[in-house]
């Protein structure tokens, strides 16, 4: 049993790693993370992929979401975005993926601030709405304006390159995304630790009392959608690069809600918690779709209730969740690392 | 401009405002009551359009048995989704009530799928069938008759809750949940009432809206139409909702008409966020005051 977790100094209380078993447990998670891609077969890898993009853009929401406490059903709408601006630029100015990613990323803050702008006076459940407008306006603009998007049959891509090299594989693509979640996921922590990130949390809180104590209300709205969306534009750009083609229909809203949901599940506030919420969200309907595999054989009507039952068990996860552990599984993670740390006693 | 047809467009949509009306008078109902905002309002409309359709289809009763059936299965349905799924989150954050209903429509659009898979039907046809002419313009005949079933139920819901004991109770807990505890009303009732009324306007409307366009699992999106209804009206306000649901009702057909299908959504979207930058709680909704 660990004692004496007594801090005396603010940097030991900000400090992200409290102990030397933190960073060795880390280091060893990298390291898998690292040699994964040389032992998993090529549909883990996929998946892998998969997980890294929801992670980013689940950090995304949870920041303005989780963290500033304004509900966005826009997220998708934000990845379309970045998407649509890596597929335009990589078609048209064949530049090396990171600039068109940088570029994704800014793309979709931009329009985040837009779709802000209204939150200061837009508050709660309006703004819910207010955003959904602002997707609704981007799936018309993604299936109307032709000229750039390409309509309703979208735009196909190049691979993203770099120096020479082209990142066509999923093997090569996982070390462009899995390094990026990382660093995202870091960068957000550490925005937590600042002026910013404290004010965001304030805001969360309770707003006016944060005007109150001279937090300027719209400019860190205002910068918490446009972190909130240059994450969702930079996991859209990677969309674009892993699937290769973007149309209107890649970001539905239920898109939006699907990572509102990994949110939740995976705990409000929390960024370990965005993460599995996404690697969750992500990996239930693959694990239905082995199920049901293995099902055939035994009841050959198996796949036709594959899609209902992935439906049910979406909604019953969101139910479930905010009615039994409203703090998702963060907070299952932490009770299993606190009877760890605690034992032989309990509690 | 040929105004034969924008009058007829108009009609149409008018009549389609007024079922847009009904649903959204029974989002105000269940917001008023609950402050719970209902994004499954479109799935329990289409469940009951399709236990109206197991009903009149599958065990071939008439119609006018398989009406109330549905409209009676659809509100029972509301009132378990309190009990058992909105009660517990009591005092939650808004975010996480809504996020609940939003899981509880991704469950029903499960379980439709789930019973009569998710090929789109079609309902029985049970209204009058000879066209309807309002001086020289035509409408359909479903959507004329669909308009009057709807406006039947929206006027005794007025009345009801203007006069009866149970609208006093439920006007009473909206405006204010403590006082109204004190005097003796049975809030937990109201609320489940509340969800029961407002299921039921919502399933009635489900059934109507069924007959004239054809029902799919996707059926709910309708709901998104509905918040936009009650978002300009106001979330507590039955006038708004009424007003916006005839109007909004009106924009969606005449833009659908003129500019094609896919203006729809955007067309009344665009009237949502305007009305949010100018009024942001709506054109008749209650400007809270918030303090510390």
């Amino acid at each position: 049993m660990r004692i004496g977790d007594a801090k005396q100094s603010y940097e030991a209380d900000e400090a992200i790693w409290t102990s030397g078993t933190q960073k060795l447990w880390f280091g060893l998670f990298l390291l898998i993370l690292l040699l994964f891609p040389f032992l998993a077969d090529s549909y883990l890898l996929y998946l892998g992929c998969l997980v890294g993009i929801a992670v980013i853009s689940t950090t995304g929401l949870n920041i303005l979401t989780g963290f500033t406490g304004l509900i966005s059903l826009g997220q998708a709408g934000f990845m379309g975005v970045g998407a649509y601006t890596v597929a335009w630029l990589s078609l048209n100015t064949g530049l090396p993926f990171p600039v068109t990613l940088l570029l994704a990323g800014l793309m979709a803050a931009a329009v985040g601030i837009l779709v802000g702008l209204p939150s200061l006076r837009v508050k709660g459940l309006y703004l819910a709405i207010a955003t959904l407008a602002a997707s609704v306006f981007l799936h018309f603009i993604f299936a109307e304006w032709e000229s750039v998007t390409g309509g309703m049959g979208g735009l196909s891509l190049e691979p993203a390159h770099l120096f020479g090299w082209t990142f066509q594989s999923d093997f090569m693509m996982y070390f462009i995304i899995v390094p990026l979640a990382v660093l995202m996921v870091f960068a957000a922590r550490n925005v937590f630790r600042t002026r910013i990130g404290r004010a965001f949390i304030a805001i969360r809180d309770r707003d006016i009392s944060a005007e109150i104590l001279g937090i300027n209300l719209l400019r860190y709205k205002l910068m918490s959608f446009a972190l909130s969306s240059f994450y969702a534009g930079v996991a859209g750009g990677l969309f674009a690069y892993f699937f290769r083609v973007v149309t209107p229909e890649s970001f539905p809203l239920s898109m939006s809600i699907f990572y509102l949901a990994a949110v939740i599940v995976g705990g409000m506030g929390n960024l370990l918690g965005g993460i599995l919420g996404a690697a969750f969200m992500t990996l239930v309907p693959e694990a239905l779709k082995l199920l049901t595999a293995a099902l055939t054989p035994f009841y050959p009507d198996a796949p036709v209730f594959m899609s209902p039952m992935l439906e049910i068990i979406f909604g019953a996860l969101i139910v479930g969740f905010l009615i039994f552990e409203p703090h998702g599984l963060a907070e299952i993670w932490h009770r299993i690392r606190r009877f760890f740390r605690l034992w032989p006693f309990r509690n | 401009m040929d105004w034969l047809f924008f009058g007829e467009i108009s009609l149409a949509g008018l009549a389609m405002g007024g079922l847009y009306a009904l649903i959204a008078l029974g989002f105000v109902i269940i917001y008023k009551a609950t402050r719970v905002i209902n994004f499954a309002i479109g799935e329990i409309m289409m469940f009951a359009a399709y236990l109206f359709l197991a009903f009149a289809g599958g065990m071939e009763l008439s119609a006018w048995i398989a009406l109330p059936l549905a409209v009676i299965g659809g509100s029972l349905l509301g009132g378990v989704i309190e009990k058992t799924m909105i009660r517990p989150m009591l005092g939650e954050s808004p975010i996480s009530v809504v996020m609940v209903t939003i899981g509880i429509a991704s469950i029903l659009v499960g379980l439709v799928e789930f019973i009569w898979t998710a090929n789109p039907q079609l309902l029985p046809s049970f209204l009058p069938r000879e066209p309807v002419f309002i001086g020289p313009l035509y409408l359909a005949p479903k959507i004329a008759y669909g308009f009057l079933i709807g406006a039947a139920l929206l006027i005794i819901y007025l009345l009801y809750f203007r006069f009866s004991r149970g609208g006093v109770a439920l006007r009473a807990t909206a405006s204010d949940q403590a006082a109204a505890y004190s005097m003796g009303i049975n809030v937990r009732r109201v609320f489940n009432m509340a969800w029961v009324f407002g299921s039921l306007a919502a399933s009635l409307a489900g059934v109507l809206v069924a007959a004239t366009g054809g029902l799919s699992p996707q059926f709910g999106i309708i709901g998104l139409s509905v918040l936009v209804v009650v978002i300009v009206g106001g979330l507590d306000s039955i006038l708004g909702a009424l007003i916006a649901g005839v109007f909004i009702g009106w924009l969606e057909t005449v833009a659908g008409a003129y500019l094609g299908g896919e203006y729809r959504m955007p067309a009344t979207f665009l009237v949502l966020a305007v009305i949010l930058v100018i009024r942001p709680y709506g054109l008749f909704g209650t400007h809270e005051i918030e303090r510390v």
